[in-house]
């Protein structure tokens, strides 16, 4: 059975000016369990990664990562992202089960 | 099976190794795992990564290898007519070289991602970077390893 997928956590400033380039910080919960790791009767733990990340704005996809087994436990990707109006973001974490984790946020003019 | 069927196996695994490093891109600097250099070799289909462009930033010393924290960034204007598409970062000596794919597109303003990572041992970590136009460049930087975090 797939570990959970914890609870999303994403920083970006409420509202920015036209032209300002922000950063967009996210967080998630996950073991991003290895499939090297063996437990202690010596049986393989089976892999079981985040292993996608998207960032929509309105709709559009803006940024995307793909993940291996080398990104940390409780990944943290952060990206930057040019204003140029307001709208809204969609993150989204796959998981290798292909379950979804999603996260919006709203950005507001300055 | 002889000792000497066992050197001339030994042998042969060396030469093809040899011979994956002797093909690598010179942008390439220093020798790399095969297991990388075919890594690379898949991202950028073949083609002769350039130096420059990728700034690959982390700490000299790990002190703990289960997460190391990575910043990428590509010296781009990112507009529609000129823009980084895709950045792989690997890890050369990690039990399997992939670590991240990023998709990058213009609406991003700057070419720049952060995550963090495991680094099993000492090593070097390699980030290769798709132009809009097709061209590729690449960039290495070593980091020390205290404690690896592969969950060996």
């Amino acid at each position: 059975m797939a570990a959970p997928i914890g609870q999303p956590r994403v920083r970006l400033p409420a509202s920015a000016k036209a032209g300002e380039i922000i950063e967009i910080r996210t967080l998630i919960s996950h073991v991003m369990e290895t499939g090297n790791r063996r437990d202690q009767e010596g049986k393989t733990i089976p892999r079981d990664i985040i292993k996608r990340f998207v960032a929509k704005f309105d709709g559009q996809e803006v940024f995307a990562m793909d993940l291996a087994t080398a990104i940390s436990a409780n990944p943290y990707i952060a990206f930057p992202f040019k204003v140029e109006k307001a709208g809204s973001f969609e993150f989204t974490w796959t998981n290798d089960a292909g379950e979804e984790r999603k996260s919006t946020a709203e950005l507001k003019l300055a | 099976m002889t000792s000497m069927g066992m050197r001339r196996r030994h042998l042969l695994a060396a030469a093809a190794g040899m011979a994956v490093v002797t093909t690598l891109p010179r942008a390439a600097g220093a020798q790399m795992q095969a297991a990388t250099a075919e890594a690379v070799r898949k991202a950028t289909g073949g083609k002769e990564p350039q130096e420059g462009r990728v700034t690959l930033r982390l700490p000299p010393i790990a002190e703990n290898g289960n997460t190391v924290p990575i910043t990428v960034t590509v010296d781009s204007p990112m507009t529609a007519a000129d823009h980084v598409k895709t950045v792989w970062i690997f890890a050369d000596k990690n039990p399997t070289p992939d670590v991240a794919t990023f998709h990058f597109t213009p609406a991003l303003g700057r070419a720049q991602a952060d995550t963090r990572m495991r680094l099993g041992q000492t090593q070097d970590v390699i980030a290769v970077a798709q132009m809009s136009d097709g061209s590729f460049y690449m960039a290495r930087t070593e980091v020390k390893v205290t404690i690896g975090g592969c969950g060996g």
